[in-house]
């Protein structure tokens, strides 16, 4: 294997010649000065295709550098290594400017006022207003379906791994995965049909139950694989001690998988914390504080962002993103706490 | 490891403060966004003339995005004199009448009046009565365009039909130039935006390419979704509205109170004297012409797109608010009666002309005042 | 980092075997708690079932209340038209423009996935490689409404140079011919949605590319190999499964993806050659923007859509389970 580094032209070293470290900066800065000419002699604008640019110099003139100082192998080493960088660089390009964007239009109308006042009777076109209603109706539409929806996931989850042997366990498995696929506005048309069978007005529980069905399939999906990971040991020692099925499940099984179960279910928080459609069928929306899920319609964060948004005006936008701001940070601190609780609860596995 | 434990606590404790803080901004929010100073619009305060009678409450509508900025204006006004939560969600002509003949909303608000079968579906919400058209508001449906170095653009029914049929593609195009023979028309291709959700506003100016256009837009059948292929499209009179500006070469409709600054508006050659312009006035004028078709309460109105009267506007929409005659939901009754009487009063027909609707004509509106007393 | 930190584990140990545990099982349901518990969770389960069954009967009832009055052919017809005397409507460009935007999405995202859950496993300085897949954990979790924001009022801007370029030298094609409207195209539609699914589908690749063998990596290395090398041969067959189940996963989600595409597309109803031109549509987003104007019976239609789209999610989700199910016979990674 090591042939191709012998033959080559110092047969002294072991090694054969080598590039210095500062090498990959080099060709870096190198890549990216030539791109920054040719697209200011070229007056592309876009800053898209100096990247572009940039890249490919970049990868194309270090395999040709590195390919007749150092030989193949080492080159195709180097060509992959620059490659996965230049991955890493494009990709993570868009994502911060997402963040960037967020953030920085999103402060310009965010201040205390913003979060603890509603619409009201502001008009579309017109400053001021707030999301106060938003929050509420997102909290508590969120809160509402988690109540639901995790129960339900994590106890099929329990069933599926540790009772589930037969036909009601594999239909149960086939049928998670096809509500995965469920559009999350054929949910809300479900729901819809629903209430108009009894005759009921929007309402907030109405979009939460909507939330639910979305985040069941997804909860049991990975408290499944959180809890196929506890070593079968743990319940054979814990069987072995007498103790009953069911409380070795819930003492041993459950907090062992414990971190991952509460990710899962924050993950799928997140996920139906951000859908919109249902939301959009169900619940109605509306300008005023409703803080009673059950009666009367409400507003929710995702679908108010969509309503500024399509209103079109300069006002309508820096609301959108200042509630897209509030948003991301409510699903962020959420998963931040997850993760806390993750780690506390987790036993300490040998690592 | 100790340590580490305790910073994991410490941030835990601070996630647990964040999330509890959040949680006390819901508690203490207010509803109360009148009193902030950005808001004030220049228009009067009209609370002293609204007669709230007992109205009070909630009021759900939905329906057509047309009137949206209409129904903010009255919205801010009426809300200020009377104790109503007024909930109007602009999703749209169909789904407003969907919701209403469902029962879900007190009125709804329409571009096109109710179909035969739509007025059957109200029957079983309105108890001994049915669901009827109230012409409230009206308005032009603007052509705008933006061209650099092209101010002032004159177009034809022909021309305007060839143009979104993609049939003319190039703004220096010969048809384009004969109607305008002093502007510098450019080569560039011309992106015709139209709308891509089902609409009233395309119902209208469909309707209007229809008669006046014959010739082209005959093959198409018209409706609320848009048949022709090719151009662009966006969501809503604010999408449409915000691709024109962003876009060279894009022409699109949109109802006039949305064609603000950032673009220019097509004056009409209609085979009157002069070109017309989208105002407000000139609209007026065409829906002035409008004969009424809806039978007793009914208001429904029949527009004559293929208006050559002078400085008359021909492609203008009307917009209905659609209630029960009777059997209305005893519990919103009064406040759906206090806000109708308030749109149709004199200060309500005034405050659509500032935000750049044209107010129903004497007759018409009169017939509306008498129908709203007699709601019930 | 000693807790898995995503929803799709890398392909779990078996669990089940022994007829020892049919036994425990047996017994143990003798026991009141055990029956209680036992029911308690077959009782969600079947719970499950029932949702799924009732929207899966209303879905499929409300549809063909909206085919059997369809004038034009279902699957072949190129327009929507619900509230037409008679109603015409098919679904065959919304199938094509589901289908391209999804495909241009994975051929861009899973690559640069790999490479970057390469990155951070095996490149990136370990005192970064924490933090920053943290940062795509959060990622994976911001709301697609705000992507579709982003993409609509900064992405599509700066996108006008990038598509001029491309039909500059590539519009011979007929793929990337452009006339000069606004980006607003499938294109636009697969960038975004691959720059969406990107999180999820690296954190998936990176969770699995973390638990190869070190062994034989350490092997590897020792007998000389570069460190390519022994990613192409050590590290990316065990994780080829995995791969696979995370693009799958990103898959899912571009398929029924509806804010992001329906703020950013400006659809149409025909299917264009060129990625470039405007028009073209998908399921979801069809139903989002055509939702709220459509009467009853364009609900229903629009259901009917709905219905096949799940029913290709369905057909994506069983296909990538077969997948794992087989590599997970040979792939000796369980062990």
């Amino acid at each position: 294997m090591s042939h191709a580094a012998v033959t080559d032209k110092r047969p002294s070293t072991l090694r054969g010649a080598h590039l210095p470290k500062w090498f990959a900066w080099a060709t870096a800065a190198g890549s990216l000065a030539l791109a920054v000419g040719i697209g200011l002699a070229a007056g592309l604008q876009s800053k898209i295709q100096w990247g572009l640019i940039a890249s490919i110099l970049f990868v194309l003139g270090t395999y040709v550098i590195s390919a007749s100082v150092e030989g193949k192998r080492q080159a195709k080493d180097r060509v992959a290594t620059s490659v996965v960088w230049v991955a890493f660089l494009l990709a993570v390009v868009p994502l911060v400017s997402l963040m960037w964007t967020t953030i920085s239009r999103g402060v310009k109308v965010l201040d205390g006022y913003f979060l603890t006042h509603s619409m009201g009777v502001v008009a579309d076109d017109e400053v001021g207003g707030g999301i106060n209603h938003a929050i509420i109706g997102t909290v508590q539409q969120v809160g509402l379906a988690t109540l639901i929806g995790a129960p339900i996931g994590v106890l099929t989850a329990i069933y599926l791994v540790e009772y589930g042997r037969g036909k009601l366990a594999k239909s149960v498995t086939f049928f998670v995965d096809v509500m995965t696929g469920i559009p999350s506005i054929v949910a809300g048309l479900f729901i819809l049909s629903l209430m108009l069978m009894f005759d009921m007005q929007p309402f907030g529980f109405a979009g939460s139950l909507a939330l639910a069905i979305l985040m069941m399939p997804v909860v049991v999906r990975s408290t499944e694989e959180m809890l196929k990971l506890v070593p079968n040991e743990l319940r054979e020692a814990s069987l072995a001690l007498g103790v009953p099925k069911w409380r070795t499940i819930i003492k041993v099984v459950v907090p062992t998988s414990i971190g991952g179960i509460t990710t899962g279910i924050m993950l799928a928080v997140a996920r139906i914390a951000g859908e919109t459609a249902p939301i959009l069928l169900l619940v109605f929306g509306g300008n005023f504080i409703n803080s009673n899920p059950f009666e009367g319609p409400q507003q929710a964060l995702p679908l108010y962002i969509y309503q500024q948004y399509g209103a079109g005006s300069s006002a309508g936008y820096d609301r959108a993103w200042a509630a897209s701001l509030v948003l991301i940070a409510i699903v962020m601190i959420l998963n931040l706490g997850a993760r806390g609780i993750a780690r506390w609860k987790a036993p300490k596995a040998g690592r | 490891m100790k340590l580490q434990r305790k910073n994991r606590l410490r941030a835990l404790s601070l996630g647990a403060v964040a999330v509890s803080s959040a949680l006390a901004l819901t508690a203490c929010g207010s509803d109360d966004t009148g009193a902030d100073p950005g808001t004030g619009d220049g228009a009067s305060t009209q609370a002293g003339n609204i007669k709230c009678d007992d109205a009070q409450g909630q009021l759900l509508a939905d329906g057509s995005s047309a009137q949206k900025n209409a129904m903010d204006a009255w919205v801010k006004q009426f809300s200020a004199a009377c104790k109503v939560q007024i909930n109007y969600k602009a999703g749209g002509s169909g789904a407003g009448v969907t919701a209403f003949t469902q029962g879900q909303v007190a009125f709804a608000g329409s571009d096109s009046a109710l179909k035969p079968e739509e007025v059957t579906a109200s029957k079983e919400q309105c108890e001994g009565g049915q669901g009827i058209n109230l012409p409230m508001v009206g308005g032009p449906i603007a052509v705008g365009y933006k061209l650099s170095g092209v101010d002032n653009l004159v177009l034809d029914a022909d021309t305007l039909a060839k143009i979104f049929d993609s049939q003319i593609t190039k703004w220096n195009d010969p048809a384009i130039a004969k109607l305008n023979p002093d502007a510098k028309l450019p080569a560039t291709k011309i992106q015709a935006f139209h709308r891509s959700d089902e609409s009233g506003t395309t119902d209208n100016f469909t309707k209007y390419l229809k008669e006046a256009a014959p010739d082209v837009w005959g093959k198409y059948e018209g409706g609320k979704a848009w048949e022709a292929k090719g151009g662009q499209s966006a969501p809503q009179s604010s999408g449409v509205t915000a691709q024109v500006k962003q876009t060279e070469g894009a022409i699109g409709y949109m109802e006039l109170s949305y064609a603000k600054e950032g673009m220019n508006t097509v004056d009409l050659d209609t085979g009157a004297g002069t070109p017309v312009e989208a105002t407000i006035d000139n609209a007026s004028k065409a829906i002035a012409a409008a004969k009424q078709v809806g039978t007793g309460k009914d208001l429904a109105l029949e527009l004559d797109y293929a208006t050559k009267a002078e400085g008359a506007y021909p492609i203008v929409l009307v917009t209905y608010e659609i209630v029960c005659d009777k059997g209305n939901k005893a519990d919103t009754l009064p406040a759906t009666k206090a806000l109708l009487r308030y749109m149709a009063s004199e200060d309500g027909q005034k405050i659509l002309a500032e935000n750049d609707y044209a107010p129903m004509p004497q007759e018409i509106i009169a017939k509306v005042r008498t129908t709203v007393e007699g709601l019930s | 980092m000693g807790i898995p930190t995503q929803d799709t584990a890398p392909p779990p140990p078996p669990t089940q075997p022994s007829t020892a545990e049919q036994k425990r099982a047996a017994r143990g349901a003798t026991r009141p708690g055990d029956r209680i518990f036992l029911g308690l969770t077959r009782g969600s389960g079947i719970l499950l079932l029932v949702i799924m069954a009732a929207i899966a009967v209303f879905l499929t009832y409300r549809a063909s209340l909206a085919i059997s009055k369809n004038e034009g052919n279902f699957l072949t017809t190129f327009d929507w038209n619900t509230s037409a005397d008679p109603p015409v409507f098919g679904i065959a460009v919304l199938a094509f423009g589901t289908v391209v935007s999804s495909i241009i999405a994975m051929v861009i995202a899973v690559p640069i996935a790999v490479a970057i859950a390469l990155f951070l496993t095996h490149y990136a300085p370990r005192r970064l490689s924490g933090p920053i897949a943290y940062v795509i954990d959060l990622l994976a979790a911001v709301p697609s409404i705000v992507y579709g924001l982003w993409g609509a009022l900064i992405l599509v801007p700066q996108l006008v140079g990038l598509y001029s370029w491309l039909d500059e030298y590539l519009g011979w094609t007929g793929i990337f011919e452009w006339q000069g409207g606004a980006p607003r195209t499938m294109l636009t539609v697969g960038i975004l949605l691959a720059i969406m699914i990107l999180p999820i589908v690296t954190n998936v690749s990176r969770e699995v590319f973390r638990q190869a063998p070190q062994m034989i990596e350490e092997a590897a290395l020792a007998l000389g190999a570069t460190r390519w090398e022994v990613i192409r041969m050590a590290v990316l067959p065990f994780g080829r499964s995995g791969v696979i189940s995370a693009s799958m996963l990103g898959l899912g989600r571009a398929l029924g993806e509806t804010m992001a595409v329906a703020t950013v597309l400006s659809p149409d109803f025909l299917i264009r050659a060129s990625l470039l031109e405007p028009g073209g549509g998908t399921f979801a987003q069809n139903i989002a923007s055509k939702f709220s104007e459509a009467t009853q019976f364009g609900r229903d239609a629009l259901i009917a859509s709905g219905l096949v789209l799940f029913v290709i999610t369905l057909l994506v989700n069983g296909a990538a389970r077969a997948i794992i199910a087989r590599r997970k016979e040979y792939s000796g990674a369980n062990a």
